[in-house]
């Protein structure tokens, strides 16, 4: 599995959601699951997948799908 | 010609029409502040009492007095300008957060059939006939075309919610002097003075919220509102921007701090946080009231239920490490007793009973519907909290567990009975369980386990994450049909 898919499928099973949703810019508060306590479970699966841990001004930074990428790519995950 | 001094006279009448006052009480007299300020907005713009006091007249000279109103809010000015603004006019404000959905709205509408609507601009109201009377900031008020003839019991101030954005149609109902003894009871033992501060990190229907914003408003203190969560790089922008000295949070509260390592933060501005809405776990207690004395920053643990307006005791900061765990004292004027099954006072320390609350901030009691809203106090000072207790030695209250079967799910109750209603309306045998935050469905097929957490979240307005799915594959029962409870941990 390649990281992309690694990290769309931490939102998929994260948020109960189709790929689609991914696509549509998803981003924090879009979407009911994707609350505060939706984001600490997010960042605590991402953690875990690609075994990082993130900074406060990282965590509070992941607004969206997309700039997340930005985020764990800080990490050393190549996409 | 009038003479001056019936002049004088009418002039002390509107002022007392204006006041917050109640059959024996005064409060929230805010016009002593004009000067400070009020109101901190996202943007950090910084309004007064004066301009707070102003907008509240004029939001509430629309509406008739004692009527009904939903308010709908958010944390934001034209929301408390609002609350202000229908408890001066002594019309009955109910809180409803901005986040529920139309149906909900609407079966609660059908069930209070309020005059007014008070809610932001951007949320429509479909199937209720209603035309627009003002609009003010980001709201509009509505008048609907119930016309139901109900009569408001005189004490009867506000109505809140037990269990935030579920819905639910049991509301609390509030007196005068239950808001005004408990946001005095609070300012006093916190020592809140017009130097504070605070920001929201919950919705100011939330009970909890709003006794943080009555009792700084009753010390002149300036309130920075805002709908981010401590997730949101906006929350620790507005927060540093303004210099924020406190703010509140439930359990789940402390689990984003720890993931956010508070204890790395430079917050030089922040003087006392709190912490309330279910109980801390010994651990995170332990790790934030030395976090908190490391940064010189005062940590209370308080306890509180939308049933006593809300706070009922406080630890005192000073003893936050070394009675971790501990709920603390009753608050000023209140009281604490344990009672044993028979209804008996227990006189000795260390043993279990149900906490009992005595104070003149406990609730008036439930309403169901308008119907109920003519009721008078229904428990004349004293509630039976529902939670099992211990007091130490030193008159430390300690809570132990619970008599009825609930969770606190991020601060808001659920009942595990009417999950279990939902999901087997649904079609589908299930028994719940859990701890806080953590709420177990145990079900004999696992086939539409993704839908069920989806309807349940629908439901009770909780975050999905929140649950978790277990087979068994059987229900445990005993020979009389009794669910097992034991069996399942």
């Amino acid at each position: 599995m390649t990281n992309k898919q690694k990290y769309n499928n931490v939102f998929i099973e994260s948020f109960s959601i189709s790929k689609n949703a991914l696509e549509k810019d998803l981003s924090y508060n879009s979407i009911p699951e994707w609350d505060s306590i939706g984001h600490m479970s997010l960042i605590a699966v991402l953690e875990e997948v690609f075994d990082i841990m993130m900074e406060m001004d990282d965590i509070i930074d992941f607004s969206s799908y997309k700039k997340g990428f930005e985020i764990i790519g800080k990490y050393g995950v190549k996409f | 010609m009038i003479s001056p001094l019936i002049k004088r006279g009418l002039r002390l009448l509107g002022n007392t029409e204006l006041s917050f006052s109640s059959k024996n009480s005064t409060f929230f007299d805010l016009e002593k502040y004009s000067h400070n300020t009020a109101i901190i907005t996202e943007s950090s713009k910084r309004l007064s009492y004066k301009v707070l006091l102003d907008a509240s007249r004029h939001i509430g000279k629309h509406i008739k007095k004692r009527c009904l109103v939903f308010l709908v809010c958010n944390n934001c000015f034209a929301s408390v300008a609002g609350y202000l603004g229908f408890m001066q006019t002594k019309a009955v404000p109910v809180l409803i957060n901005h986040t529920i959905n139309n149906t909900f709205l609407y079966n609660l509408l059908e069930a209070y059939k309020p005059e007014y609507i008070f809610l932001p601009t951007e949320i429509p109201v479909s199937n209720i006939n209603c035309k627009m009377v003002s609009s003010f900031d980001s709201h509009k008020l509505l008048k609907t075309d119930y016309n139901i003839d109900y009569t408001l019991h005189e004490d009867l101030a506000l109505l809140l919610s037990t269990s935030g954005s579920t819905g639910s149609q049991k509301f609390v109902r509030q007196s005068y002097n239950n808001i005004n003894s408990n946001a005095e009871a609070i300012a006093q033992y916190l020592e809140i003075s017009s130097a504070d501060s605070p920001i929201t990190t919950m919705p100011m229907s939330y009970t909890y919220t709003l006794s943080i914003i009555n009792s700084h408003l009753l010390k002149g203190a300036s309130i920075i509102l805002t709908d981010a969560t401590l997730m949101e790089k906006r929350f620790w922008e507005t927060l540093r921007d303004n210099n924020a000295t406190t703010f509140g949070g439930v359990p789940y509260t402390f689990e984003m701090l720890k993931k956010l390592r508070f204890e790395r933060m430079n917050l030089p501005d922040l003087k006392y946080i709190t912490q309330a809405g279910g109980k801390l776990s010994i651990e995170l207690s332990a790790e934030f009231a030395d976090i908190c004395h490391d940064k010189g920053i005062k940590f209370f643990v308080m306890y509180g239920q939308t049933e006593a307006s809300p706070r009922m005791s406080y630890l005192p900061w000073k003893y936050a490490r070394t009675k971790v765990g501990s709920i603390g004292i009753a608050i000023p004027g209140g009281k604490f007793w344990l009672e044993d099954e028979n209804g008996n006072v227990i006189k000795e320390n260390d043993t279990m009973g149900e906490l009992v609350y005595q104070g003149e901030n406990v609730t008036m009691g439930y309403a169901g519907s308008c119907f109920d809203l003519q009721k008078g106090d229904e428990n004349k000072g004293i509630l039976y909290t529902g939670d099992l207790a211990e007091r130490n030695a030193d008159g430390f209250y300690f809570i132990t567990g619970r008599k009825k079967r609930f969770l606190k799910m991020y601060g808001n109750r659920v009942n595990l009975d009417e999950i279990e209603d939902l999901i087997r309306t649904a079609g589908y045998d299930c028994v719940c369980t859990g701890t806080d935050d953590n709420l177990k469905i145990y079900l004999t097929e696992l086939d539409d386990k993704d839908q069920i957490v989806s309807y349940i979240a629908k439901r009770t307005g909780i975050n999905r994450a929140g649950f978790s799915l277990e087979y068994i594959d059987k229900i445990p029962r005993n020979e009389s049909g009794k669910v097992q409870y034991s069996a399942l941990v």
